[in-house]
């Protein structure tokens, strides 16, 4: 095992009796190496996590940073970090939200629709998925298991491959440039991770506190909705929140389905069209982009630990 | 009176059939349609007298192939997708390793790590967008004041910058770098949350063992974590080569397809959106899902430990 030359051997039983004493911490003699290492390695340690803070963290802090500056200070001293008590505004935010109307971009009526279709997508995924996952995870039929390997599938084609013929299609039959084809779209896009996560909660339920439920005479609708969702209420909860996440940051669909009706955007395209100009001022854009972020970023850290707990089940089993 | 097994398969087919639907609907119908489209010649004017006996043609494909810059596209988005995915794991891996023992504020340091994970891509690719300006980028302002340049990088617009190094003059493709660096930053999270939660599993033993035994920290690692870890890489490597691979919103948001860094998928929406050639478009997102299923059944052949969505078995 170990390639250091330096080390001094260590018998079993002196090992086992380092053990013994001083169970967290054995007792071992420290090699120049191994000195080394530690110290290089711990302050190693020490700069990655302060990198990856910055790093993670400044594009968000400069993009609020900046959204409370009015542009023409911007553009006169762009590298400043801070903002100055007189400088503070809140006119980009009033900008943004405004009404197209009253000179405003309307960013309100984005918002209220990108919340319907996240919401939307969320209540018919979910009705869609939790007896799916049932489904696969604890009754038996024929082809059970070619179902994953068609939601695998699924992953495998470009979402691209897929907005073709949706496009086709919904110009035909008059779902372009609506939020209900939007959601149908995104709810198509959602069940196949929404099952995967949910499966693999289901199936760690006991079959026995069914199979009670059973005798005591429900029958399968019953046992699924007085069982098995109280049950799994956190990971539905998690996996609500998930899909809700896709819905609200989605973007290439809404800007293959709504781009010519300005009334139906959702923010991520209302963000993106405009920013692509230049009639509107970046800070408003990055008052739009706050706006655009905070409701996810809020939902995460209410529900972290559900989210990534729902996310990762089954990555510690290798 | 059924038996209770053709119960249960009966309960199984009606749980089920709500997804089926959606899925084939929604999924595999537009998949198949789109294979049909693409040996048709259909234009979005055209499109109301195009069905399924209309004439089949290879058409497309050929139109596809010989247009200027398919392949330097194909190549492209290889380069993105390698580039891409080693950068985020890399992180994820450093991340994760560093996060792994408790210190003050862990859990706050490891949510605000998934922060670029979860935020909206339009904002986080509009707020790169001006910190990278040339204009009034505070990357650029740093970099001509901390760093000494002479002028202004654009690197989002920019196809090359000769870089002089030792008397040599070697290209640095900026945009297509600049891309593959938004992807690395977009997508540690997610690296770094699958191989956080194996390394917690990791039984403490065997490194206890070797701690013992006076392995020293990058021994411990090579020998008795790496090891450990490899499957999730190896999952991880995979799983984020296709999702970059059929990456469309960061590379059209980034630089719009300009610059060098014009990935198929990003093509597909051109041909889409700005020809209106629905026939070639189509054509060539099925080249793309060609080339894809052709390296993963490369690495399934080769490099592949194991990989199915089931883990009850």
């Amino acid at each position: 095992m170990s390639t250091d030359q330096t080390a001094p051997p260590v018998t079993p039983v002196e090992a086992a009796a380092a053990v013994e004493t001083a169970p967290r911490r054995p007792v071992r003699v420290s090699t120049t190496r191994d000195t080394a290492e530690t110290v290089i390695f711990g302050i190693l340690r020490w700069l990655t996590i302060a990198f990856l803070i910055v790093v993670t963290a400044f594009p968000f802090y400069y993009m609020l940073l900046l959204s409370v500056r009015p542009i023409d200070k911007v553009l006169q001293n762009p590298a400043r970090l801070w903002v100055s008590a007189e400088e503070f505004t809140v006119e980009t935010y009033r900008t943004v939200l405004r009404s197209v109307e009253d000179g405003g971009q309307g960013f309100l009526s984005l918002l209220f629709n990108t919340g319907l279709v996240a919401l939307a997508t969320v209540a018919v995924t979910l009705l869609v998925a939790i007896p799916g996952s049932y489904a696969v995870s604890r009754l038996r039929f024929t082809g059970r298991r070619q179902v994953h390997f068609l939601f695998l599938a699924v992953y495998l084609f470009p979402s691209i491959l897929l907005a073709i013929p949706m496009f086709v299609l919904f110009t035909r039959i008059g779902l372009r440039g609506s939020l209900a084809g939007l959601t149908i779209v995104y709810v198509a896009q959602t069940v196949p991770v929404s099952i995967y996560m949910l499966r693999n909660y289901l199936s760690t339920i006991p079959e026995s506190i069914e199979e009670a439920a059973a005798i005591d005479g429900c029958s399968r609708l019953d046992i699924v909705r007085r069982v098995v969702i109280p049950l799994a209420a956190p990971a539905i909860m998690a996996n609500a929140l998930y899909i809700f996440m896709i819905a609200w940051n989605e973007f290439l669909f809404a800007l293959l389905f709504l781009v010519e009706e300005r009334d139906k955007w959702t923010v991520s395209l209302g963000l993106a069209q405009l920013s692509g100009g230049i009639e509107v001022s970046k800070t408003v854009l990055m008052a739009g982009s706050v706006v655009l972020t905070i409701p996810v970023v809020l939902l995460f850290f209410a529900a972290e630990r559900l989210l990534v707990e729902g996310l990762t089940a089954g990555a510690d089993k290798g | 009176m059924p038996t209770l097994k053709q119960r249960e398969a009966r309960a199984g087919y009606a749980f089920l059939s709500p997804t089926l639907v959606v899925v084939l609907v929604v999924v595999v119908v537009p998949i198949l349609w789109t294979i049909m489209l693409a040996f048709q010649e259909i234009r979005l004017a055209n499109i109301r007298d195009a069905g399924i006996f209309s004439a089949y043609s290879l058409a497309n494909f050929g139109t596809v192939f010989q247009s200027t810059g398919f392949w330097q596209s194909l190549i492209t988005t290889v380069a993105y997708s390698i580039g891409a995915t080693a950068l985020s794991v890399g992180i994820g891996l450093a991340a994760a390793l560093a996060l792994r023992r408790k210190f003050p504020m862990r859990t706050g340091v490891r949510a605000a790590m998934l922060l670029p994970y979860v935020a909206p891509v339009v904002a986080v690719t509009f707020a790169w967008e001006v910190m990278l300006s040339p204009q009034y980028g505070i990357a650029n302002r740093w970099g001509q004041s901390l760093l000494g340049w002479d002028r202004p990088v654009a690197f989002l617009s920019q196809r090359e910058l000769t870089w002089s190094v030792f008397g040599f003059d070697i290209p640095v493709p900026v945009a297509l770098l600049t891309v593959i660096a938004f992807e690395g930053w977009r997508y540690f999270p997610f690296a770094f949350l699958f191989l956080l939660a194996r390394l917690q599993a990791v039984p403490a033993d065997l490194e206890e063992a070797s701690y013992v035994d006076g392995a020293t920290i990058s021994q411990r690692f090579r020998w008795i974590i790496l090891p450990q870890l490899m499957p999730v890489i190896a999952l991880l490597a995979v799983l984020r080569f296709i999702m970059t691979f059929n990456k469309f919103d960061d590379v059209y948001l980034l630089t719009g397809g300009g610059a060098g860094t014009e990935v198929v998928s990003v093509r597909v929406y051109q041909f889409l959106t700005a020809r209106f050639d629905i026939g070639a478009a189509a054509a060539q997102a099925l080249v793309l899902a060609g080339v894809l299923v052709v390296f993963l059944a490369v690495y399934m052949k080769f490099f592949a430990p194991r990989l199915d969505g089931d883990n009850e078995h």
